[in-house]
């Protein structure tokens, strides 16, 4: 499965990065490296294998622990937005978001 | 006979000390800080906060006083700047939060703090955990103290030169892929990953959710234990993957011999099982070869050497570096300079701000794992590539189960070789991803793992042996470790000019 | 095609709808927090660390949340999965603190069921396909700081309900009957305030149209619904557009559009760029849910009698038209109110006329809901007795409405009603402090008549010549010489009698 510079441009959107046109033939470069490797998996029969998507749960049954419905959290909004980039009247500032 | 000086004290010897006043915490501190700006050009430290550490030490000083005891009160340590913290910033090793305060401590910060432990500051690492070599981090590359001209591993980079150069007794890493046994290899540190899921993850700057474990490193499998008793346990209110065991004392099998097992052979009736994916071609000679002597070793205290196999093991690097990099991918998306974060100064719109922010923010080695992550997830390939990853992942448990059903622990190297020149690999990311092929297995099924110095390779350059155990068995790790560490003094060695 | 179908073709089209609702549960704290839900805070007073997506922190499920999704599955016959999975959804918004939504994807907790109601005199039954979990976001505000838009998190992990119907809708009247029925459904089973101005019940209709017996037509998405009324509006805006699209040779482009109730227009909104790829996977800081036959169970056996099978109850019971049982079922308030007054006063068709006419006028005009009637069911049994029993006409009765409404308005601080006003709850004191007993004496009836005919002589005989209207007019005189006391069906029969 070889990517094209289509699909570097794609994914960078997917995951709003910019990338500059040397810096997107580089990483076309090193992903396309990466896949060779990846191409490993397809040798493996994982005819109804269940995926481990939490580990321990290959020796263990493993379930979402449910909290009782208590509204503990107080406000800590200074403490909370110490680090924000732009705040008015308690809101987070972003440019201006178009429906 | 002359005291040791503050740094050449482990854990255990400083808290004595410190309790018996023959020292306080608060001149423990401040040889230590002083040390650390001694020694500022390993790179090891990223944030310091004296008066909030000072503070820390005098409240040690008082419970002391008070009269109460503990293995950690008024010890000092130091935090992989992975853990939030309310008192000194948290960078992740990223430009992207070059500054953050966090409103609330890590779990595992809290429940050292609680324990009474110390914070001298906060340490170095490879950019959102990424890497083996801390060299992604934006602040920096942390060096290797056995040799300053080379890495000193990663992500934990900053918490291994801390601990072999002697600037803190114990710290804290965190393990995703091996970033707390490969710098502990490097660096001739004992650390261990425990189970997943036995150290709460709340307030881990999350890298992959799946994989993430916290864990200590420090000069001894003894000191480790004494940590990772403070750092383990349920954290029920605020990780639902944290696991509901209860809390254990992992230094209660320290220097007992094995049940049934004697003082002159503390390790008989133990199976180490080798699997011969760990000793082919893959492995460095040097580092074969200081394996197989710690190997040795092991036999005389009594241990029997098994033969087995695992065999996917060369399936973990691709399995992990689509799962560990798909989990990262969605993770870090919350860093869109909105509610806190780097924000870029010039943008033309919002998706502008985000790229900007973004692409500003993150380094290449992260970025290169967002890009391989959004991708696997991505419409049309999450099956051939996240979903069947998965159903591999769980094939690589189950070997290790099998093995298990004919040995005890597992061992082998904890790398393919020792550390590596500054700037040698930086250019090559796979050849990077490649190394961590002994670690990654034990990431995926989730099993506990340990460094333990084994010895030097070739130019003097340490090699660690890993102990891998089957699950909840971080006590029997640290057991059979901990009798290695009575019988030979690697562990023990500094670096010249530490 | 039946006729009823056909007649419900647009220009030709058939209309093909399916409704997403996002019910926001009625839970003190946060899906996945534990910061508190209340409507209008101040910004970001209730958007905790976890809710901002401050880093290193992780969700951990709110039980209740569960239950409501519970208690729904069993008000519309679904299965509760005992087993259902948490999924990200990947985008980027601002009011998205972490830059994806927890949700379900592949296997949700609610699977299947269905909603059923009437459209006229027509059942329907509309065929959910799921309904799932999942957290809110934000919000944006309108108002802008130099030229900035503010962000308020408060909202941001409040749970939903996301409720999906298979498309099995075909006009915008039954879009709104069956957003309505659903409507009712959370709010009876109390897991939704169902406020729809404060965002608790938010509507997206999936519309599309095509000539009958061709596939489906390309559908666009009309998102948040936010009232009955501009429902309606936007559904038969959209479908004409997309006819007009159509019958001019354009193809319908798949589209995101928003109602503007200004203009009565459906406008497709600016297209997210990759906007389909969600790139959902299994969430890993959330483990399986697993709900135990044993909770479902427990809940089943705490759940009130639902709305539908209590109308059909009222249907059966007492003989009541399904137009009556649905209005008296709108909410428990309501339909307790019916039975307390139907039971004690035997009268259940009268009292369902009074409180569907008499007392929801008054309760509209004072804008309050069933919960603030100022009149007990009991007393307006009572009331509807004494109409049945002959003792006081229509008219009267509303005039002994009139004086028990307006002196119960008389509660004292603890908000019961004043010794006063306990006594005049009383019908029958009412009926004769006012005089308002009707004459059933049929001798003094009778006279009356009597009287009337002898003094009306000549409308007498336009009667027995044929003139039908002249009764009218003499019953009018005959109510008019017994001061409107006589019992006007009595008058009738009597005079009728008499007259021969």
């Amino acid at each position: 499965m070889s990517l094209t510079l289509t699909d570097i441009g794609r994914i960078a959107n997917l995951a709003r990065l910019e990338l500059s046109s040397t810096q997107s033939e580089r990483m076309l470069g090193q992903l396309n490296g990466f896949f060779d490797i990846v191409e490993q998996m397809n040798a493996v029969d994982t005819t109804g294998v269940e995926p481990l998507a939490h580990p321990t749960a290959v020796i263990d049954h493993v379930s979402l622990r449910l909290r009782p419905d208590v509204a503990s959290e107080p406000n800590n909004r200074e403490a909370n937005q110490q680090s924000a980039p732009a705040i008015e009247r308690g809101l987070f500032l972003v440019p201006k978001v178009i429906e | 006979m002359s005291r040791k000086q503050i740094h050449e004290m482990g854990v255990a010897e400083l808290a004595v000390t410190i309790a018996d006043k023959q020292t306080s915490s608060v001149e423990a501190v401040q040889a230590l800080l002083a040390r650390a700006k001694q020694h500022a050009d390993l790179g090891a430290y990223l944030a310091f906060n004296e008066d909030l550490t000072l503070a820390q030490a005098r409240a040690a000083d008082a419970r002391i006083a008070a009269g109460e005891r503990g293995p950690l009160l008024g010890v000092p340590l130091a935090h992989k700047d992975i853990f939030v913290t309310q008192g000194f910033p948290t960078t992740a090793g990223s430009k992207m939060l070059e500054g953050y305060r966090s409103p609330f401590d890590a779990t595992v910060v809290s429940r050292l703090a609680a324990a009474g432990a110390v914070t001298l500051g906060k340490l170095n690492c490879d950019e959102f955990a990424m890497g083996g070599s801390n060299e992604n981090s934006a602040y920096g590359v942390a060096r290797n103290p056995w040799d300053t001209g080379r890495v000193p591993g990663g992500s934990s980079g900053g918490s291994a030169v801390a601990v072999a150069a002697r600037l803190a007794p114990a710290v804290t890493g965190t393990d995703t892929g091996g970033s707390i046994r490969q710098p502990a290899s490097f660096c001739n540190v004992t650390g261990i990953k425990p189970t997943y899921g036995r150290c709460s993850r709340y307030g881990m700057v999350a890298f992959a959710s799946s994989l993430d474990q916290a864990g200590p490193m420090a000069r001894s499998a003894a000191d480790c234990a004494t940590l990772l008793s403070a750092m383990a346990g349920p954290d029920i209110d605020r990780d639902s993957t944290s696991l509901d065991h209860p809390a254990e004392d992992y230094s209660r099998l320290l220097g007992a011999p094995r049940e049934g097992a004697t003082a002159a052979l503390p390790l008989k009736g133990l199976r180490i099982g080798l699997p011969r994916e760990f000793f082919g071609e893959g492995c460095a000679p040097d580092v074969l070869a200081a394996v197989r002597a710690a190997l040795a070793e092991y036999e005389k205290l009594g241990a029997t050497l098994v033969d087995i196999s695992l065999p996917r093991t060369q399936l973990s690097i691709p399995v992990y570096y689509i799962i560990a990099p798909a989990e990262a991918s969605s993770n870090l998306s919350r860093f869109d300079g909105v509610k806190f974060g780097h924000r870029a100064a010039q943008y033309d719109d919002l998706i502008d701000m985000y790229k900007k922010s973004r692409s500003e923010g993150f380094g290449p080695e992260v970025q290169r794992r967002i890009m391989i992550g959004t991708y696997v997830l991505s419409h049309g390939y999450y099956d051939a590539y996240y979903l069947k990853a998965q159903q591999i992942r769980r094939l690589i448990a189950q070997d290790f189960q099998n093995a298990f059903a004919q040995c005890d622990l597992i061992a082998g190297p904890a790398a393919p070789t020792t550390a590596w020149k500054i700037g040698e690999k930086s250019d090559d990311p796979v050849a990077n991803y490649l190394a961590d092929i002994f670690t990654l297995p034990a990431s995926l099924a989730g099993l506990p793992g340990m460094s333990v110095p084994a010895g030097f390779g070739d130019g003097h350059m340490p090699v660690g042996l890993q102990l891998i155990g089957n699950y909840f068995k971080e006590a029997e790790l640290l057991q059979t470790a901990d009798a290695f560490q009575r019988a030979t003094d690697w562990h023990t060695r500094a670096p010249s000019g530490f | 095609m039946s006729k009823q179908q056909a007649s419900l073709l647009v220009q030709g089209y058939e209309v093909v709808i399916g409704f997403e609702t996002h019910a926001q549960l009625a839970t003190q704290s946060k899906i996945f927090s534990r910061a508190p839900t209340a409507f209008g805070a101040e910004p970001n007073t209730q958007a905790c660390a976890v809710d901002l997506a401050l880093p290193g922190t992780l969700p951990v499920m709110n039980r209740e949340a569960v239950a409501c999704a519970i208690r729904f599955g069993l008000s519309v016959g679904s299965l509760v999965a005992e087993h259902s999975v948490f999924a990200r959804k990947n985008y980027f918004y601002p009011d998205l603190p972490k830059g994806y939504q927890i949700s379900q994807f592949e296997i949700p907790v609610v699977q299947g069921g269905e909603v059923s109601f009437f459209l006229g005199d027509e059942k329907k039954t509309v065929r959910l396909v799921r309904a799932h979990l999942e957290e809110d976001a934000g919000k944006s505000l309108h108002e802008t700081f130099h030229g900035m838009s503010g962000i308020d998190l408060n909202r941001a992990g409040t749970p939903l309900l996301e409720i999906v119907t298979e498309p099995d809708i075909r006009s915008s009247a039954e879009a709104v009957a069956y957003a309505k029925e659903l409507h009712k459904i959370v709010t009876w089973i109390g897991i939704c305030d169902g406020n729809m101005q404060e965002g608790s019940f938010r509507c997206d209709a999936n519309v599309s149209v095509r000539k009958p017996g061709q596939p489906l037509g390309t559908r666009r998405e009309i998102k948040n619904l936010n009232s009955f009324k501009f429902m309606q509006q936007a559904i038969d805006y959209e479908v004409r557009w997309q006819i007009e699209q159509i019958e001019d040779g354009h193809a319908i482009q798949q589209a995101t559009v928003l109602f503007d109730p200004d203009t009565g227009e459906t406008r497709a909104m600016r297209t997210k760029e990759d906007a389909a790829d969600y790139r959902y996977f299994p969430d890993p800081d959330l483990p399986p849910l697993v709900i135990a036959r044993s909770w479902v169970d427990e809940v089943k056996a705490a759940m009130p009698e639902l709305p539908r099978a209590m109308a059909e109850r009222f249907v059966r019971d007492y003989a009541l038209p399904e137009y009556d049982a649905t209005t008296l079922t709108q909410s428990p308030a309501m339909a307790a109110y019916f039975e307390t007054a139907a039971k004690a006063s035997g009268q259940a068709k009268m009292a369902s006329n009074w409180i569907m006419g008499e007392v929801s006028r008054r309760l509209n005009n004072e804008e309050k809901d069933i919960a603030q009637v100022p009149v007990s069911a009991d007393t307006l049994a009572a009331l509807l007795k004494r109409i049945a029993d002959g003792t006081i006409s229509n008219n009267a009765a509303k005039q002994v409405m009139d004086a028990v409404w307006v002196t119960a308005d008389i509660v004292d601080e603890n908000d019961t009603l004043s010794a006063t006003a306990m006594v005049i709850q009383d019908v029958d004191a009412v009926i004769e402090a006012k005089g308002l007993r009707q004459m059933n004496d049929s001798g003094a009836l009778e006279k009356i008549i009597d009287e009337v005919m002898a003094a009306n002589a000549p409308m007498v005989e336009q009667f027995r010549a044929g003139k039908d209207k002249a009764f009218n007019a003499l019953v009018g005189l005959v109510m008019k010489a017994s001061k409107g006391k006589a019992n006007p069906q009595q008058a009738n029969d009597l005079l009728k009698q008499k007259l021969g």
